[in-house]
């Protein structure tokens, strides 16, 4: 089991363009474009779902993979958009602050 | 422009999605630039929950990037609360703005939420310069401070600096002035005309003597001699190819919500007072229009030197009379820069009297019949 929790780093922006997830940090003004699984980690970062549920529901019911090697990847992914800032990752679930997470179209 | 926002803006023009929206919240404005376009008078601006609404429309129709601007932003009492709005909505938000109401707490407040930049016009590095154009007093010094207070809080700062008559000696100064303060320079030589179509404000621009210099300034193009190089022979693809953004996946709303396809493009296409935006957008007879035209079928471009790579701007030739044909001030610029005059410059073929044909009038009788 995880104890992750996911946000979007509320100073980011981003928008959802023909099925692909565009994210713009604003501090660098770096564009990123995330994969299928990166768009549905973002899109079900609320801060209180923790990772492994979001991984059940919502990766290992579309994606052929086994559960436990789909919650390594995603941690070591929510890791990686947590270093470009683009995530927040906590072991506690987080609070939303304004912008409020999953309202991105 | 990155190339991953290149890819973005294929795709979004591909799928017809407006990518980038400016959104002027108010005409109103705290300075009085001598070469400003606009009326500032308020002739019914949208309210809160207009603006709102619009901004709920947009995300839905796909719109990334948000710019507000104006007049002066920080004149609405709402500006806050308006742009939390957006930034809930997840747009990356833009603004411009003269910063001179910008004091050390905004700047703290839209550092928090998450704007990615604030353009700040600067005309001068010299109060009596810059005071003269925007006629208020102190208000370079306003507008610096508010630089300051925004670069301590990490946001990124633009200064455009619009060449002039009156400023155009000054711009090494103003790009100094941006190195020290750590913010990024633009340089812009065009002036445009008012909305309303009076051209007064154009007369302010800088002769072509100046302009030929600027294009020749290594430290603002580059390798200046590449810069000015005669243009290759434009490939029949290029000639396929669209004008500029606006109405592609570009647009503007002014504060009244009337839908145009670019702020330099008063070609109204729809209100959004009176229809939604997106349908607006896709399906005005106007917008289609502006959309409908390629490079090939411009009215004297096609046979120019500078067709692939002038700065042509649709908007600007809308306002002289036909957004097919060609923007002077653009055919000046070609010139300027590669001393070779565009086809609009060239002496128009007279037509003699004797070839004029001239057809009989129908007979009054053949005409109701």
């Amino acid at each position: 089991m995880s104890n992750l929790y996911l946000a979007p780093n509320p100073r980011v922006a981003a928008r959802s363009l023909d099925g692909i997830m565009m994210i713009m940090y604003g501090r660098e003004s770096t564009l990123f474009t995330l994969n299928k699984t990166a768009t549905i980690l973002w899109q079900s970062a609320d801060g209180a779902t923790p990772l492994d549920q979001i991984v059940e529901n919502r990766i290992c019911s579309r994606f052929d993979v086994a559960p436990a090697e789909a919650l390594q990847d995603a941690e070591i992914l929510a890791r990686e958009l947590a270093s470009r800032e683009i995530l927040q990752v906590s072991e506690e679930p987080i609070l939303r602050r304004s912008p409020v997470a999953g309202e991105s179209r | 422009m990155s190339s991953l926002l290149e890819e973005m803006s294929a795709k979004a023009l591909k799928l017809n999605i407006p990518l980038s929206v400016q959104l002027d919240l108010t005409y109103r404005c705290n300075e009085r630039c001598v070469h400003c376009y606009l009326d500032h008078d308020d002739h019914g601006e949208m309210t809160t929950a207009e603006i709102k609404h619009l901004l709920d429309e947009m995300a839905d129709a796909g719109v990334f990037i948000l710019t507000f601007s104006g007049g002066e932003i920080f004149l609405r009492k709402d500006f806050f609360e308006l742009l939390e709005h957006a930034r809930r909505l997840m747009f990356c938000v833009k603004l411009k703005t003269n910063a001179v109401l910008i004091r050390a707490r905004d700047a703290s407040r839209l550092r928090d939420l998450g704007v990615e930049s604030l353009q700040v016009s600067i005309y001068s590095h010299r109060p009596e310069v810059h005071d003269a154009i925007t006629l208020i007093p102190g208000s370079l010094k306003r507008s610096l401070d508010a630089i300051y207070f925004l670069k301590s809080q990490g946001l990124k700062v633009i200064i455009a600096n619009v060449l002039m008559t009156q400023n155009m000696q000054d711009y090494p100064g103003v790009r100094a002035l941006a190195e020290e303060l750590g913010v990024e320079c633009t340089l812009d030589p065009t002036v445009t005309p008012m909305m309303d179509g009076n051209r007064s404000t154009v007369a302010l621009g800088v002769d072509p003597g100046v302009l030929r210099q600027v294009f020749r300034d290594a430290s603002l193009v580059g390798d200046a001699e590449e810069f000015c190089a005669i243009p290759a022979k434009a490939a029949e693809s290029e000639m396929e190819s669209t004008p500029c953004s606006a109405g592609h996946t570009a647009c503007y709303v002014s504060p009244y919500g009337e839908v145009f396809p670019c702020v330099q493009f008063p070609l109204p296409t729809g209100n959004v007072r009176r229809q939604r935006f997106i349908d607006i957008w896709r399906h005005s007879d106007q917008m289609k229009e502006v959309r409908s035209i390629r490079l090939k079928d411009l009215t004297t471009c096609p046979s120019c030197t500078h067709v692939s790579n002038c700065t042509r701007c649709p908007g600007l030739a809308f306002m002289e009379g036909n957004m097919r044909g060609p923007s002077t001030q653009d055919c000046e610029k070609s010139f300027a820069r590669t001393g070779v005059p565009s086809a609009n410059m060239l002496p128009k073929k007279r037509v003699g009297a004797g070839l004029v044909q001239i057809r009989a009038l129908p007979s009054l009788a053949r005409l109701s019949a």
